[in-house]
This record gives C-alpha cells, sequence and structure tokens, in this order.
C-alpha cells in the first residue's frame, strides 16, 4: 500500500512535467529536449535554499519556479527566433550544459555526491510527513498543473499558440508577436516543470545529477509523444503508464534488475511503435510531422 | 475614415546572392483605392509585398506608412499599425475551425497576454464580442454558413477568402494581397474582386499582386508595372496597359 502510494506521488510529478511540456510540444509545436533541466533548476534551487538557508518550502518552491522562469527567458532570447529542428538541438545543448554544471560545480551542487538531508515541508504549521500528505500535495500540484495548461492552451492565448504551430508566419502577418508567445509559453513551462523538481527533491529528501539528465528528457517527450501530444490528457495519461509500466513488469514476475534496465528499451520500443503506428500518440490530434 | 493614409517606398532595394530582386523601387499608394502590381515571374513583386510588410528587410531604401518609417519595425508591429497582407500560397490553420481563424485577426486581445489568460478576468466578454465581429467577416465574405467547419476541408478558393477574411478582421486600414484570384473559379474571382471593390468603398487601399489583366482593367485605379526588380511603368490600367511595350514585357 505505501509502495502504491508512492508511485501515485512519482506519477502526479510526472504528470506536471509531461503536462508543462505538452503545451510546448504539443500545443506550440515546439519540441524541447531540455525539460529535465528545468526539473533540476526547480530541484536544486528550491533544496538548496532549504538546506542551507532554511527557507519555507511554499517560498523555496516559488523561488525554483523564478530562477527556472527567468532561466528560460534567457535560454529562450537566443533560440526563439529558430526554427523547429534548430531549436531542438538549442534545448538539447542546454541540457548538456547543465547536467555538466550540476555534476562539476561541486562547491554549490556537491556534484555526483548529491544533497542529501532535505527538510521534511511545512506549509502554514502543517507537516507534510505521511504517504497520504504527499499524495494529496503531488495530485494539488499535478492538478494546478494541468489548470493552468488547461487555461493557457484555451482561450484566445491558446488561438495564438495553434496558429504559431500551424504557420507561424500566417500569426506574424496578422500582428501577433510570436517570439513573445513562444518565450512565455517557454518560461511558464520551465516553472511548471521547476515546481515537479521542487517536490519531488523535497519528497525523496535526496537528489542527484542522475534524477534530471537527458535520458529523463527524454522520457519526458517519451511521455507527451505516446500519451498524445497537443491533448493535455494524452500526456498525463502517457505519464502515469510510463511510470506504471516497470512496475507493472515486476508484478508479473520480471526480476528487479532486469525490469531497471528493460525499462529504457521498452520507452524506446513504444516510441517507435507509437512513430510508426499512430504519430498524434494514443489521445493525440496532431502529429508531429507538418 | 475620410482620412488619407498613405504608403511610400522610396529607393526600395534587396538583393538574393548576386540577384537584384528590387532594384530602387519607389512607389506611393493612398487609401482609399485599388492598385494592381502586375509583371511577369520573377519580376520582384512578391519580394516587393514581403519588403513593405516587414517580412523582408531591404538592404537600402525606406518604406513609410502615414510617414512613419516602418523599415525596421518587424512583421507583427506593421501590421498592427494597419498594414496586413496575404500570402500566395494558401496560409490558414488547418485544424482550427474558420470561425477561430477570423478570430485570430482580431487586434489587442485581452486573452492573449498570459496574467489574463490564466485569470481569464473580461475575457470572456472580449471573446462574445470579437466572435460577434468574426462572424459579421464571415457573413460579409460569404463564408457565414461555414464558420464551424476545421479550415482545412473548406476548397481553395474558399480558403483564399478565408485569409482575406482573416485580413479583414484585423480591421487594418490598407490590404496587400498577393494573387488573391489566381487559380479560382471564375465565378469565386469574380465574388473576390467584387468584395476587393466593396473594400475600397469603406475607405480602405487594397494593393493586389495579379496576373489576369482583365481583373486589374476591372477594379483598379492604379497598375504598377514590374520587370526585373524595377517599376517600368504606372497610371491607370487603360493607359499603361494599351502600350505596346509593357505587352511586349509580359510575353517575353
Amino acid at each position: 500500500m505505501d509502495y502504491l502510494l508512492h508511485l501515485i506521488v512519482i506519477s502526479c510529478v510526472y504528470v506536471t512535467l509531461a503536462v508543462s511540456l505538452d503545451m510546448l510540444a504539443g500545443h506550440t509545436g515546439i519540441l524541447s529536449v531540455c525539460h529535465a533541466a528545468f526539473f533540476a533548476l526547480g530541484a536544486y534551487t528550491s533544496t538548496l535554499l532549504a538546506v542551507r538557508l532554511g527557507f519555507a518550502f511554499p517560498l523555496a518552491l516559488l523561488a525554483g519556479m523564478l530562477s527556472a522562469a527567468m532561466f528560460s527567458v534567457a535560454v529562450s532570447l537566443p533560440s526563439v527566433r529558430l526554427r523547429d529542428d534548430f531549436f531542438v538541438i538549442a534545448t538539447f545543448a542546454f541540457q548538456l550544459i547543465f547536467s555538466s554544471l550540476l555534476n562539476n560545480w561541486t562547491v554549490l551542487t556537491r556534484g555526483p555526491l548529491g544533497i542529501p538531508g532535505i527538510p521534511t515541508p511545512r506549509i502554514l504549521g502543517w507537516t507534510v510527513a505521511s504517504r497520504g500528505d504527499w499524495v494529496f500535495l503531488a495530485a494539488l500540484m499535478a492538478t494546478v498543473a494541468f489548470t493552468a495548461a488547461r487555461l493557457l492552451t484555451g482561450g484566445p492565448f491558446g488561438r495564438v499558440l495553434r496558429a504559431i504551430r500551424e504557420d507561424e508566419s500566417f500569426a506574424r502577418a496578422l500582428g501577433k508577436e510570436t517570439n513573445r508567445f513562444k518565450a512565455t509559453v517557454f518560461a511558464v513551462s520551465g516553472a511548471i516543470a521547476a515546481a515537479a523538481g521542487s517536490l519531488y527533491g523535497h519528497y525523496v529528501g535526496y537528489i542527484d545529477p542522475t534524477s534530471f539528465s537527458l535520458g529523463e528528457s527524454i522520457l519526458i517527450v517519451s511521455m507527451v509523444i505516446i500519451g498524445g501530444a497537443g491533448s493535455l490528457w494524452g500526456p498525463a495519461l502517457g505519464a502515469v503508464g510510463l511510470v506504471a509500466l516497470p512496475e507493472l513488469l515486476r508484478l508479473i514476475g520480471f526480476p528487479a534488475v532486469l525490469a531497471a534496465n528493460l525499462r529504457q528499451v521498452l520507452y524506446g520500443l513504444l516510441l517507435v511503435i507509437a512513430m510508426v503506428l499512430r504519430p498524434q500518440g494514443l489521445f493525440g490530434k496532431y502529429g508531429f510531422e507538418r | 475614415m475620410t482620412s488619407v493614409v498613405t504608403l511610400r517606398c522610396e529607393g526600395v532595394r534587396k538583393s538574393f546572392g548576386g540577384v537584384h530582386a528590387l532594384g530602387g523601387v519607389s512607389l506611393g499608394f493612398a487609401a482609399p483605392g485599388i492598385a494592381a502590381i502586375v509583371g511577369p515571374n520573377g519580376a520582384g513583386k512578391t519580394t516587393l509585398l514581403d519588403v513593405i510588410t516587414g517580412f523582408l528587410r531591404p538592404e537600402s531604401g525606406r518604406v513609410t506608412l502615414g510617414g512613419r518609417e516602418t523599415t525596421t519595425l518587424s512583421a507583427s508591429q506593421i501590421a498592427r499599425l494597419g498594414m496586413v497582407r496575404t500570402f500566395q500560397e494558401l496560409r490558414v490553420i488547418h485544424h482550427a475551425s474558420v470561425l477561430d481563424n477570423v478570430m485570430l485577426g482580431r487586434p489587442s486581445q485581452r486573452g492573449e497576454r498570459l496574467l489574463f489568460a490564466l485569470s481569464r478576468i473580461g475575457v470572456a466578454k472580449q471573446e462574445a464580442l470579437n466572435r460577434a465581429i468574426a462572424l459579421g467577416v464571415l457573413e460579409f465574405t460569404g463564408l457565414r454558413g461555414k464558420a464551424d467547419e476545421p479550415a482545412g476541408q473548406l476548397s481553395y478558393g474558399q480558403q483564399k477568402l478565408l485569409s482575406l477574411a482573416c485580413c479583414l478582421a484585423t480591421e487594418a486600414r490598407i490590404l496587400l494581397l498577393d494573387e488573391p484570384i489566381a487559380g479560382l473559379h471564375p465565378e469565386m474571382a469574380e465574388h473576390i474582386l467584387k468584395l476587393l471593390v466593396c473594400l475600397k468603398a469603406q475607405g480602405k487601399l487594397v494593393v493586389f499582386i495579379e496576373h489576369d489583366l482583365g481583373a486589374v482593367r476591372e477594379i483598379a485605379d492604379d497598375v504598377i508595372v514590374m520587370d526585373e526588380g524595377k517599376v517600368i511603368a504606372e497610371g491607370s490600367p487603360l493607359e499603361v496597359l494599351a502600350r505596346p511595350e509593357i505587352m511586349e514585357a509580359f510575353v517575353a
């Protein structure tokens, strides 16, 4: 039971990540492979503030989100002008730089040793201690993230995002400052991913760079693509599915060591199958093909 | 709507590699009116439109709109100043409804700003207003019955019409249309030409690129003939298109 609750918390973290990436990749058509870097930025900023300076969880969380939003603006200034595949490469480079920073800036991050002893969050006198508390907090975060994504990808703002995805010059011809929209979505998406990182760090109580590698970014992209880019519900279910999959493997009798290693192979296989059979994903309406 | 807005190009030059697409073009337009740009393929007509609307930067020369220089502005800034364009190839948002396409054109929407998009304060009210205006534009263009269909399912001609409707939704005073009736069924072409005449009557300036000289004679007040990046003739269609050397340029 305890383990099931743990899986629910982790699922909520990934739902938050997948939904935030879907705003960018699915709705705006900008594929980014540096989502784990924003996840890390939230985790490191907030846990360092909590461990070293004793910041309360809500403040640390906000600081993490803010730093991710600021960083995303710094990344997007030179790169939002880039078209599709070049933008992917820019985010790829950012992810690599960030991973190497986490590993090598040991004074701040302690490198591969990681940061242990992250305190249990207290929110207005409520100590988030039991697994049940964590499930509540994580589900709350996922819901807020989902709602924010819904609001931003619907209505007039979402209309411009869809226009950017399908034909950016058409949107510009009608007077839309498309670079501003892209930078805004990138920042909001980064901030939400950072919130997930902040919660994750406080939940696990220990973070190190291996949780925020390029592989992690690709995992989040897989969740979005397999679930169905541009549908929000699809990526959310994709996240739950890919978190549950290795557990199911273990349940049907795969040895734990084998199941863990099979994960990557399976994700890759699923991605290929999705691309061949259903490029728009399980629940998506649009593929990545243009 | 009676004030005169002028669009001017002064010595506009643009080259791609070694090719001079525009070799010093100077032109003036005033609203209301209809002007046609004609010329053989590769004459620089679309390049001129791209430069005027900010999609390309000229190497030298300047473009002014109502006395204000627009050469350094971005395409979207120019559009917001009231000068919008259509493209030669079809450009509408295929997966969105016809109505959504037109609503996209509405200027300064509250819901396009982050905080309003998230809080939704006052967004619904403005959406309802924009929706009503967009439906009015669809009524005017004759696409009212298609409002809820995905734009991608419209016929070629209807999509051309839709791209014009999107421009109208912006309330821009100046419309630059790149071959608005090329490849259309004669009935649809006639319908669009009639709309352009209506737009002029509403005080707008319509500048369109066209190959069909019959259409130019029918509705244009002025015709500009371009060849090899230069304006080789300018004036009323009856006079200009009767000159033998102009017709030769077309045949060549």
